[in-house]
C-alpha cells in the first residue's frame, strides 16, 4: 500500500504570535517551526499502518519553500520513507490542494492523510477540497481508521457525536488527536535522524495552480481589560456581575 | 447576484448556527446589493422554516427527501441549487457539515473559499473579509480575487440579528447522488449540549485532581444549561473524552460565557478559548496566567467555590 501524508509547517504551539512589515507577515524571528500537530497524528497513524502491513510505503509531502526542509526531515526521522516538496509559497488553501491533487494524479496513492486543519491559518479546507479534486471520499476530522484490503472503516467527528463510515480506497483522511493518542507520538531518535539525512527528498516544481486569495494584513486581538477579582466568600457578587454587567446568564 | 446559505437542522429543528448563517447571508446580500436565498435539505416543517423570517431571510428552497446526509451530498445539492439560481456567494456555518461541504462546493463551482470568517466584507471590490487565524492568536484580512466565493463562518462571531420578514418557501428536489461514503452508525456524545454550538461552557483542568471529581462540574453545567469542556492534559490523561478538549489542538470555541476551573491558562489553551465573550477563572493560584485573559476571577479552592457558585446560580434561577 502507498500512503501519502501531507504536512504543513507551523509555529510551535507555545509561540506568542506577532506580525512585522506593517502587519503583513508573521514575525518569524526566533519562532520554532514544527509539523502541524494534526498532521503529526496522521503521520503517526500512517506509520502504525505501515508496521502492520509490510511492504507499505509512507511518503510525506509538503507544499512550500526550502525553509521547510528541517520540518520535512523531522517527518523522515520519525519514520516516513521518502519525501516530496512542491516548491512554491503556500498562499491559498485551494492552491495547496490543487498542487497536491496535481501531484497525486501523476503519482497515485491508496490513502492520503492531511490534518483536519493547520494551527496557523485554520482553514480546514485542504482535506475536503483535495477529495473533491480527486473525485474520492474525504473524512475529516477523522479519529478512527482501519484498512482491510481495499476497504476502509472510518470514524468521523460530526457536531454532537461520531459517525462510523466505510469507503473504498483511495480516500482522503484529515487527522487530529484520537486518530492516534498523544502518547503514541514519536520523538526522533539518533538513528532516525541519521537515516533521515539520506532518505530521498524530491523537490518538484509547482503546476502553477492559481491563487484566488491573499492576506492583506494581520491583526492581533485587543488586550482584555483588567480582570475583576471577586472574593471567594462572595460568589453571589460574581453571579450578580454575570447577570447584570456581562449579561450572560 | 444571489447569496446562497445552507441552513442546518437537527431532526427538523433549525440550529442556532443556521440562524446566524442566515443572518450573515442577509447582511452580506445587503452589502453587495444581492438577494439572500436559503437551502434546507431533508424533513423540515414549514413552520420551522418560517423562523428564518425572524432574521430577514425572504426565500428558502426546501429540498425534500435525503434522510441521510453527509458533507458530500450537501455539496452536490448546493452546487445544483447554485447553478440553477446563478448564485455567486455560498455561506456555511463553521460546523462539521459546513467545514466539510464548503471546500467541496468551492471546487465544484470553481470558487474561492475562506473559513473562520467573523464579519461581513469591509470592502466589496475586491471582497475583503476578516478571518480568525493562528488559532485565535490573530486575525487575517483576506482579499478574494474570485467572482464566486464560499464563506465558512466562525461560530458565534457574527451573531444572530433580528429582522422580521415573510419567508417564501419553494419545495424543490435535487438528487445529490454521492454514494462514495457509506454510513454505518451514529454515536451521539453523552447527554448534554454539543460543545461547538454551546453558548455557555464550564471547563475544568488538572486542578480538579481526578476524574472522580467532575460531578460538581457537571452539576454546575446542568444548572447553567452549559456544555462541559476540559484542558488538554485532562483529555490526554483520559479523565475526560477528547471531544471535550478545547484549545489550540482541540476545539476552538467562542461561547458567550466560559468558566475555567482549575486551569492555569497555558498559551495553547488560551488560543482556543480567548474569543469567548466573557471569561471567568476560578483558580487557587493567584499567579495563574489565565487571570490575565479573564474578565472575572475568583482566587480560591475550586472544591469550595464551585458548589457555592452552583447554589448561588440555582437560587437566581429559582
Amino acid at each position: 500500500m502507498k500512503i501519502l501524508v501531507c504536512i504543513s509547517s507551523v509555529p510551535d504551539t507555545t509561540t506568542k504570535i506577532s506580525f512585522t512589515n506593517n502587519n503583513t507577515a508573521l514575525q518569524s524571528n526566533g519562532v520554532q517551526f514544527i509539523i502541524n500537530p494534526n498532521d503529526e497524528f496522521g503521520l503517526t497513524k500512517a506509520l502504525h499502518i505501515k508496521e502492520a502491513n509490510p511492504g507499505t510505503n509512507v511518503t510525506v509531502l509538503h507544499v512550500g519553500p526550502n525553509s521547510s526542509d528541517p520540518v520535512i526531515r523531522k517527518a523522515l526521522a520519525i519514520g516516513a520513507d521518502d519525501a516530496v516538496r512542491i516548491n512554491v509559497e503556500a498562499i491559498d488553501p485551494l492552491q495547496v490542494a490543487g498542487e497536491i491533487a496535481h501531484y497525486v494524479k501523476a503519482n497515485p496513492y491508496d490513502l492520503i492523510i492531511t490534518g483536519k486543519e493547520s494551527i496557523d491559518y485554520n482553514g480546514a479546507i485542504v482535506a475536503h477540497a483535495l477529495g473533491e479534486m480527486l473525485g474520492i471520499p474525504s473524512v475529516s476530522p477523522c479519529i478512527g481508521l482501519s484498512i482491510n484490503g481495499s476497504e476502509a472503516s472510518l470514524t468521523g467527528v460530526v457536531d454532537g457525536g461520531k459517525e462510523e463510515l466505510t469507503a473504498s480506497l483511495p480516500i482522503v483522511v484529515g487527522g487530529q488527536k484520537g486518530l492516534v493518542e498523544e502518547k503514541d507520538l514519536r520523538i526522533p531518535n539518533m538513528r532516525g535522524i541519521m537515516q533521515a539525512r539520506t532518505k530521498p527528498l524530491n523537490v518538484v516544481e509547482a503546476s502553477g495552480s492559481k491563487e484566488a486569495q491573499k492576506v492583506v494584513n494581520y491583526d492581533t486581538p485587543a488586550p482584555k481589560a483588567a480582570c475583576k477579582i471577586v472574593d471567594a466568600n462572595n460568589v453571589d457578587e460574581l453571579v450578580r456581575l454575570l447577570q447584570n454587567e456581562a449579561k450572560v446568564i | 447576484m444571489s447569496v446562497l446559505v445552507y441552513i442546518e437542522h437537527t431532526n427538523g429543528i433549525i440550529k442556532k448556527n443556521a440562524l446566524e448563517a442566515a443572518s450573515y447571508a442577509v447582511a452580506y446580500a445587503e452589502k453587495t446589493n444581492g438577494s439572500a436565498l436559503g437551502v434546507t435539505i431533508g424533513n423540515v416543517s414549514e413552520s420551522e422554516i418560517k423562523k428564518l423570517g425572524n432574521v430577514g431571510l425572504e426565500k428558502v428552497f426546501n429540498v425534500g427527501g435525503h434522510d441521510y446526509l453527509n458533507h458530500q451530498k450537501v455539496a452536490a445539492i448546493m452546487a445544483d441549487v447554485a447553478q440553477k439560481n446563478n448564485s455567486t456567494t455560498y455561506i456555511f456555518s463553521g460546523s462539521s457539515e459546513g467545514k466539510g461541504a464548503g471546500p467541496r462546493l468551492a471546487v465544484k463551482m470553481g470558487a474561492g473559499i475562506v473559513s473562520e470568517v467573523i464579519e461581513v466584507p469591509s470592502s466589496t471590490s475586491p471582497i475583503t473579509l476578516v478571518k480568525k487565524a493562528f488559532s485565535g492568536k490573530g486575525y487575517a484580512n483576506i482579499q478574494l480575487n474570485h467572482e464566486k466565493n464560499v464563506i465558512v463562518l466562525s461560530t458565534n462571531a457574527f451573531g444572530v440579528h433580528e429582522k422580521s420578514v415573510d419567508v417564501h418557501i419553494e419545495n424543490i428536489s435535487s438528487e445529490g447522488n454521492d454514494t462514495s461514503l457509506t454510513h454505518q452508525s451514529f454515536d451521539r456524545d453523552t447527554k448534554g449540549i454539543s460543545l461547538p454550538d454551546a453558548e455557555l461552557v464550564v471547563s475544568a483542568g488538572r486542578g480538579l485532581k481526578g476524574a472522580e471529581n467532575w460531578g460538581m462540574i457537571e452539576e454546575l453545567a446542568e444548572t447553567l444549561g452549559a456544555a462541559t469542556a476540559c484542558s488538554k492534559p485532562v483529555s490526554d490523561i483520559g479523565w475526560r473524552g477528547h471531544h471535550e478538549h478545547v484549545g489550540q489542538t482541540g476545539i476552538a470555541i467562542s461561547p458567550n460565557l466560559y468558566i475555567a476551573i482549575g486551569i492555569s491558562g497555558a498559551i495553547q489553551h488560551l488560543a482556543g478559548v480567548s474569543s469567548s465573550k466573557t471569561i471567568v477563572v476560578i483558580n487557587i493560584d493567584p499567579e495563574a496566567p489565565f487571570f490575565k485573559a479573564a474578565d472575572y476571577g475568583i482566587i480560591g479552592d475550586a472544591f469550595e467555590v464551585v458548589p457555592k457558585l452552583n447554589a448561588a446560580i440555582k437560587a437566581i434561577k429559582g
